[in-house]
């Protein structure tokens, strides 16, 4: 009746109208959304504060702005932690191990979704039986594997666990992208004398860019972050990734905070920045790689 | 044979790469573990057959029995916290946020933001945060005048487990919200629509039209959570160690998989029970096969086609 009189009648069929209409209620789920909010972004705040102190200002003040915002402990952290070399090893890592992901997925992909052959089925069924399984619980065979080819100690092993790892959720994902190109394209690119190479390569590669960034975006989070496979494969300092460095650099000084809270910050960066450049795209590749996958 | 290859050769170049990757790197080892259980082994060197036998002393034999059923059962509280967490908080706040309020890709940002976040510095920084006597939520429970509630979280029995799986659900929980808000957003404005013109209140709408068309999706991220909880490693690893102190409170498969496989820098255990390990890792992997199998079944057969 209200509703009637303040002119807005069509308000009640108008999702979403019904909150602005009740100004107490909204007020409460703002309150509440912020509380939320504050709780997943608190701790990493004072993370970076933290970061900007000296260990006793951290102890005294843990809350506020810093004194001085210093930055002895992002100083201290990348000289005392080798930094810079952890990074190098992670950006290496990461990067070769999504290159040789998308060269060895996207044809995969490609030939089950356009192709029919006799082994199809089963090939099928060999990667679908992988989508669900951790390969973490193959890892005494893998580390055994590793050790005969030589490989440990050698980032070669991290890249190709993450790329087998990787591969029965692209190939799914990829193969649902390639599915929509029309037949249309592969027939003209045919007639036009392409090999099926060269259709693949010129013609549908192109066309599945959104494929092939969900899939880099799905598998970089986990790679990155990964301390799993350092941790068994990884002995020799010169090749830790950032997350098995800092957690040795963390381990031995853990008593120093102001250290640790700036090579907690540095260890994080790299990730965030990403993900707040571009959280948009990181948020629908998730999605996408969660509900396809 | 010929015209095959001019007919069919190019399949053998698209396939041959990947085949080879994922199943000498990732097919190979996971069956191969199965293999591995069924033997005894000397360090990493492989003894005689010895059928079931690893099975056996992991279910019966202390101390592998008691750390085998308390790490399961760790597991398992992991497992249904998480669950519980993600359906009832995270659900609601996906409902909330799906509406597309003012601040939506602020808000859905922020519970998402610590996912992007390593294992390594989550653990890390809680460890410092959770501190009782200079970490920050021990001050700021100073601070409010609720001094008395301050423990040493992580350092007792009664406490650290759930301390651990809530840090771990701090970290995991905005991955559920995008997949759920997604979800709601698919979910054609008309069925709403026409619930409203009916007169159906929020609640109704909810639990009438939102929550059957989010089963497909509240399955799977289940599924997921129950995946990732049975692996969980690096948050206990890093918080309470490898044996999962105090005394293996926080022990978990994975941890107690870890020290019999790879030995315990700070216990000294006896390294390389690589039979043992391989039948725990092989106990894993039937529980997890079988609950994703039992998911998966569920969220095709609740799928709905819009």
């Amino acid at each position: 009746m209200a509703r009637t009189l303040s002119g807005r009648p069509q308000s009640r069929v108008q999702p979403g109208r019904s909150l602005r209409s009740k100004p107490l209620r909204r007020v409460l789920v703002y309150l509440l959304l912020a509380l939320f909010a504050a709780i997943f972004l608190y701790p990493v705040v004072i993370m970076f504060l933290a970061a900007f102190k000296t260990t006793p200002e951290i102890f005294s003040n843990p809350f506020g702005l810093p004194e001085s915002w210093s930055l002895d402990g992002f100083r201290e952290a990348w000289r005392r932690a080798s930094f810079g070399l952890y990074l190098r090893n992670s950006i290496l890592v990461t990067g070769l191990s999504v290159l040789l992901l998308l060269v060895c997925a996207t044809p995969v992909a490609y030939a089950l979704a356009r192709y029919r052959f006799a082994l199809k089925p089963l090939l099928f069924i060999f990667f679908l039986a992988g989508i669900m399984v951790p390969i973490r619980l193959g890892i005494l065979p893998l580390y055994i594997l590793m050790r005969d080819l030589g490989l440990l100690n050698n980032p070669l092993s991290l890249i190709l666990t993450y790329a087998a790892s990787g591969m029965p959720m692209s190939v799914f994902l990829l193969a649902t992208f390639f599915r929509q190109l029309p037949s249309e394209l592969e027939d003209a690119a045919r007639i036009d004398g392409c090999t099926e190479g060269q259709i693949f390569r010129r013609v549908m590669l192109p066309l599945v860019r959104p494929g092939i960034a969900t899939v880099v975006i799905v598998n970089i989070v986990p790679w990155w972050n990964d301390f799993f496979f350092p941790l068994l494969f990884i002995q020799d300092d010169r090749w830790k990734t950032v997350p098995l460095g800092m957690q040795m650099f963390f381990g031995q000084h853990l008593t120093n905070w102001s250290l640790v809270f700036g090579g907690m910050v540095l260890a994080s960066l790299p990730l965030l920045i990403v993900y707040l450049l571009m959280s948009r795209q990181f948020i629908a590749g998730l999605t996408a790689g969660a509900v396809k996958g | 044979m010929r015209s095959w290859y001019r007919r069919h050769g190019h399949l053998i170049w698209f396939l041959l790469p990947g085949v080879l990757l994922y199943g000498i790197f990732m097919a190979y080892p996971l069956v191969s573990s199965l293999g591995y259980s069924l033997f005894e082994w000397n360090g990493f060197v492989r003894g005689s057959f010895s059928g079931l036998q690893n099975f056996i002393t992991v279910l019966t034999q202390w101390p592998y029995n008691e750390r085998f059923w308390s790490a399961l059962f760790h597991n398992a509280q992991f497992f249904v916290v998480t669950f519980i967490i993600q359906t009832t908080l995270g659900l609601f706040l996906a409902v909330i946020l799906a509406r597309r309020l003012r601040g939506f890709a602020f808000f859905q940002a922020a519970f998402f933001l610590p996912y992007t976040l390593s294992m390594v510095v989550v653990g890390f920084l809680w460890l410092l945060l959770l501190n009782p006597r200079w970490g920050a939520v021990a001050q700021g429970l100073q601070f409010a005048g609720l001094g008395d509630l301050v423990q040493p979280w992580l350092g007792q029995r009664s406490t650290a487990l759930i301390t651990v799986i809530l840090v771990n659900a701090w970290r995991w929980l905005g991955f559920p919200i995008l997949v759920f808000i997604a979800a709601i957003q698919a979910i054609p404005r008309e069925y709403r629509e026409a619930a409203v013109v009916d007169g159906a209140g929020e609640w109704g709408i909810f639990r009438r039209i939102t929550l059957p068309l989010l089963a497909p999706s509240i399955a799977m991220v289940t599924i997921l959570t129950f995946i990732w909880d049975f692996n969980a490693f690096e948050l206990v690893f890093v918080m309470q160690g490898p044996s999962g102190s105090p005394n293996y409170a926080t022990d978990l498969l994975a941890t107690f998989f870890y020290r019999t496989a790879f030995g315990d820098p700070t216990t000294g255990g006896e390294p390389g029970q690589v039979g043992i390990a391989s039948a725990i890792a092989v106990l894993m992997l039937i529980i997890i096969g079988f609950a994703s199998i039992f998911g998966v079944r569920y969220s095709q057969s609740s799928q709905v086609e819009y």
